[in-house]
């Protein structure tokens, strides 16, 4: 069987010296981006950035970089149930509007208000 | 019992698992996936008992109008703990946890699953999980419906919801374990020569509900665990009174809930795939469709969730877009059972025990997955919504589908199991009277449904007494047909005819070691060279066939390659 | 089943049993994936439909401590992949190290992240009833951790945001409700990383690990690496909302 063949891969200390470092300036440079005014693009910003690190991490730190097909389909498989999950309900909550013609969110407001009150 | 050899009768095997060792230690520390398959036999049995008292309950008050003995809060307590118990306690965990668990690792040629240690400890947690229900349940019970919804459940409800809820969190990951379990078995345990498609179709059933189990399971674990926390701690999720969406509960318990329909009806179907093969004596019709038909419906089963949520409030659009994607499920179920009526044609039907199950199941199965589409049409189920019709459907499937599929595999492998047949005669009238039982139970329920009646009501006006009279009647009839094959099944497995390897004979792995097997299954690790369920190529099982040739191919497989 | 060496008996060979040791590894980090996905998607809902809310109790955590836990955790992640390696190349002694600088890097984030948590409480910044998004604001004797400029600052973002949301009071428990699970989720991972790697150099003390048996020190890493990732999203999506006012 292939994996057999495979030896360990095992990755040198320099790689991860090189990716505890390159994770290193990437947070600093979220913390620097959260305050800079980008508008709607802060949120993209700074999860394009996290995805950046974890990615870094995946790939060396676990070396998912190294390991068999199917591993990796198992990760693309786990990355992919959690979009449809966020994806599909979240395709809910942008079409909702209420029965008068209200935006989702105002109502949401207007209910809870009228729990405070009650 | 169709024997076909004229050899002498079989005798039992001097050493197998269950002489193995002695005591109860050998049993509670076991970490034989068949001795763990029996722990989960005797602990799921005991909780569908639990809740099958339960429905008696709710059976007997709905004799009457105005309710024959409870009180309205008693009545949701019935319920809630009927639902609570048959899907996490029983359904969930019965065809995987007991034949699963028993036959993957048999039939692939392994000698035990992958991770056996993790195999028990998934019953321990299914153990503590029910441990906290139970208490639950002497506490006084829980009120909620089995699907907890917010607000009702984390900042209203008066009942022991906290325990409830820790317990089916913990019984969550006993199902994650095991699918984590059956899928890396499957990939890497595999004997050489078992190719991806020469594995029998309960396997590919059991990989793709495993698919389900790891991919769902966590989102109601965190789903149950923020309603705990908004109960317990008063933190706030979908708490309303914070501005919290209490739909959002909904979607996230309803993302693993409706797949969890999958996870009890992929396996039966699994139990299905093996029976009528065996049973008309012909190879499966369309095996690379059936498989196929699996993996399909776990995926698209993960697409369908909001039809649970019609009525309410969610978008529109979303509502109709998820009511098409609804039917796109109906595709792989329908091939699926054109391919097994495909198989029964031409074939040299049987019709022992298991058959008799089997074609039960193809029946209810057809009748709970059609009126599945009515309840997936956006405008039917705007109409239908939470009446008997929904309760009706959903038993269809659960009951005439799960629990069918799940005595009938009991049956066609209680033989391999104990070593054993259980009485022939007795198990087909107990057959029929589950059949007849069932249907006069739940049939009645679609009409109620139809007429107007609410789910979850413990009054009802006069005119639906007629129906629920019936169904009562018909519940008693099945109560009869589950306690005959508990106390048969139980009988034989001590004092019933020495089965010997293959009694039917099936072209299954499981069938070529003694019965009961050996604890490590195989005295030596068997060499696939036949295709699944081909009858034509398997001289082994001394049935004269016309046109068999021979093995043809021969291909080295161990694990992926 | 029996055992021979380290090599368990529904096995053939030890490349099988590693083989399958990752496979389960990854099936399993999967599943946290979809675990933390429901609370990641409570929390997308909750923080766009009241951005102000949560911007409001984003900039009532402190920024240093929140970054200095990233790096840290960063940093245990680091030793802990020089663990591994270690493992693999048997350089034995320098396993129980970095595994010991592992826990080391644990217990500093469990440290800060009890500062942080005292604080909320101090603050009266937990869900409940005695919840109020602007006590230190309106009793700033009672928060001498908060410096002055602090304080204004956040005055004046309060003012702004109860114009913006009427029932901030509400809405801003939504915001701390997904502060204390995540980060308290979080933490419990953190909690069993660290009692597998005790278990990991209670072992590596007997010099159990080399290049030919690593498998635990392997899956607990990874492990260990996910639970850094969860916070690699964590820190953004909790600390850095709206700071740029």
């Amino acid at each position: 069987m292939s994996e057999q063949a495979h030896a360990e891969h095992v990755v040198p200390p320099g790689v991860y010296a090189g990716i505890i470092s390159t994770l290193v300036i990437l947070t600093l440079l979220t913390v620097y981006a959260a305050y800079v005014d980008l508008g709607r693009f802060n949120i993209v910003v700074a999860l394009g950035i996290a995805t950046m690190k974890a990615t870094l991490v995946v790939l060396f730190f676990m070396h998912a970089k190294y390991v068999p097909k199917r591993t990796k389909l198992v990760i693309m498989a786990g990355i992919f149930w959690l979009a449809l999950l966020l994806f599909m309900t979240l395709s809910d909550y942008v079409s909702r509007v209420d029965y008068r013609g209200v935006q989702y969110p105002m109502t949401r407001n207007f209910t809870a208000s009228m729990a405070q009150k009650s | 019992m169709s024997m076909v050899s004229t050899a002498p009768a079989p005798k039992m095997p001097e050493k197998h698992y269950l002489n193995a060792t002695y005591g109860i230690r050998s049993w509670l520390l076991t970490t034989d996936h068949k001795r763990i398959a029996l722990l989960y036999l005797a602990s799921v049995t005991f909780f569908f008992f639990i809740g099958g008292f339960f429905a008696m309950m709710i059976r007997l008050h709905l004799l009457t109008p105005n309710g024959l003995m409870l009180t309205a809060d008693q009545y949701n307590r019935m319920f809630t703990m009927h639902g609570v118990t048959m899907i996490f306690f029983f359904l969930i965990p019965s065809i995987p946890a007991v034949l699963g668990n028993f036959f993957i690792p048999l039939m692939i040629g392994a000698k035990d699953l992958a991770f056996p240690r993790i195999n028990l400890l998934s019953w321990y947690i299914y153990i503590i999980g029910g441990m906290f229900t139970m208490w639950s349940m002497v506490n006084g019970g829980v009120d909620t419906g089995w699907t907890f919804y917010t607000p009702l459940s984390t900042v209203y409800s008066n009942s022991a919801v906290a325990p409830t809820v820790i317990g089916v969190f913990i019984t969550g990951f006993s199902s994650i374990l095991t699918g984590l379990n059956f899928l890396v078995t499957i990939h890497t345990m595999r004997a050489p020569g078992m190719t991806w498609f020469r594995l029998p179709l309960f396997v590919w059933a059991h990989y793709a509900t495993s698919i389900v189990m790891i991919l769902g399971t966590p989102v109601v674990a965190i789903t149950l665990a923020l309603a705990g926390m908004e109960r317990i701690f008063g933190l706030g999720f979908f708490n309303p009174a914070m501005g919290g969406d209490p739909i959002l509960f909904q979607h996230l318990f309803w993302f693993y809930s409706h797949p969890a329909v999958y996870i009890m009806i992929l396996p039966a179907m699994g139990v299905i795939s093996e029976l009528i093969p065996t049973f008309a004596r012909k190879k499966l019709f369309g095996y690379p469709f059936v498989a196929a038909a699996s993996l399909a419906i776990a995926v698209i089963g993960f697409l369908v969730w909001t039809h649970h949520m019609f009525v309410t409030g969610q978008s529109t659009y979303a509502a109709v877009a998820f009511s098409f994607l609804t039917f796109l499920v109906a595709v792989p179920s329908a091939v699926k059972v054109f391919n097994w009526t495909a198989t029964l044609f031409g074939g040299s039907i049987s019709f022992d025990t298991p058959m008799l199950y089997a074609f039960g199941f193809l029946g209810l199965f057809l009748v709970g997955g059609l009126t599945g589409l009515f309840l997936g049409c956006l405008g039917v189920d705007i109409n239908i919504h939470d009446t008997y019709f929904v309760v009706a459907h959903f038993h269809y499937i659960m009951v005439g589908g799960a629990v069918m599929g799940y005595l009938g595999g009991l049956h066609f492998w209680w033989p391999k199991m104990t070593g054993r047949m259980y009485p022939e005669w007795l198990a087909r009238i107990a057959a029929f009277t589950l059949f007849i039982g069932f249907n006069f139970t739940f049939f009645p329920q679609f009409i109620l449904g139809i007429m107007g009646m609410p789910r979850r009501y413990h009054v009802y006006p006069p005119e639906f007494q007629i129906y629920n009279v019936m169904s009562t009647a018909g519940a008693s009839i099945l109560a009869i047909g589950y306690l005959l094959p508990m106390i048969y099944l139980t009988w034989a497995a001590f004092y019933g005819e020495v089965a010997g390897e293959n009694p039917w004979p099936a072209t299954g792995l499981e069938w070529k070691t003694q019965s009961p097997p050996l604890t490590e299954n195989f005295e030596v690790t068997p060499v696939v060279t036949w295709e699944a369920y081909d009858f034509h190529n398997r001289p082994d099982l001394g049935l004269e066939v016309p046109g068999g040739h021979g093995p043809r191919i021969v291909a080295p497989a161990h694990g992926d390659d | 089943m029996h055992r021979t060496g380290a090599l368990f008996g529904q096995f053939k060979t030890l490349e099988q049993q590693k083989d399958t040791a990752t496979l389960g590894m990854w099936i399993f980090l999967v599943t946290e994936v979809m675990f933390f996905g429901g609370i990641m998607l409570a929390y997308t809902i909750n923080r766009h439909t009241y951005f102000h809310a949560f911007a409001m109790g984003s900039n009532t955590l402190s920024l240093p401590l929140g970054a200095t836990n990233t790096l840290v955790l960063l940093a245990s992640s680091f030793t802990m992949a020089m663990g591994v390696w270690s493992a693999q190349t048997s350089r034995k002694q320098l396993l129980s190290i970095f595994l010991m600088l592992t826990i080391i890097l644990g217990f500093v984030f469990f440290g800060i992240k009890y500062v942080e948590y005292a604080q909320k409480f101090h603050h009266h910044l937990v869900p409940g009833k005695n919840f109020d998004i602007g006590y230190c604001v309106h009793n700033p004797n009672m928060c001498p951790d908060v410096s002055a400029t602090e304080l204004q600052e956040e005055g004046e973002r309060l003012d702004a945001a109860e114009k913006a949301d009427p029932n901030l009071q509400a809405h801003a428990q939504l915001y701390f409700s997904a502060y204390f699970g995540m980060t308290g989720l979080h933490a419990l991972h953190m909690v069993i990383g660290a009692g597998l790697l005790f278990w990991l150099l209670k072992n590596s003390f007997s010099g159990q690990y080399n290049a030919e048996w690593n498998t635990p020190v392997d899956m607990v890493g990874l492990y260990w690496h996910f639970v850094d990732i969860v916070w690699i999203y964590l820190f953004p999506l909790l600390y850095l909302i709206d700071r740029h006012k």
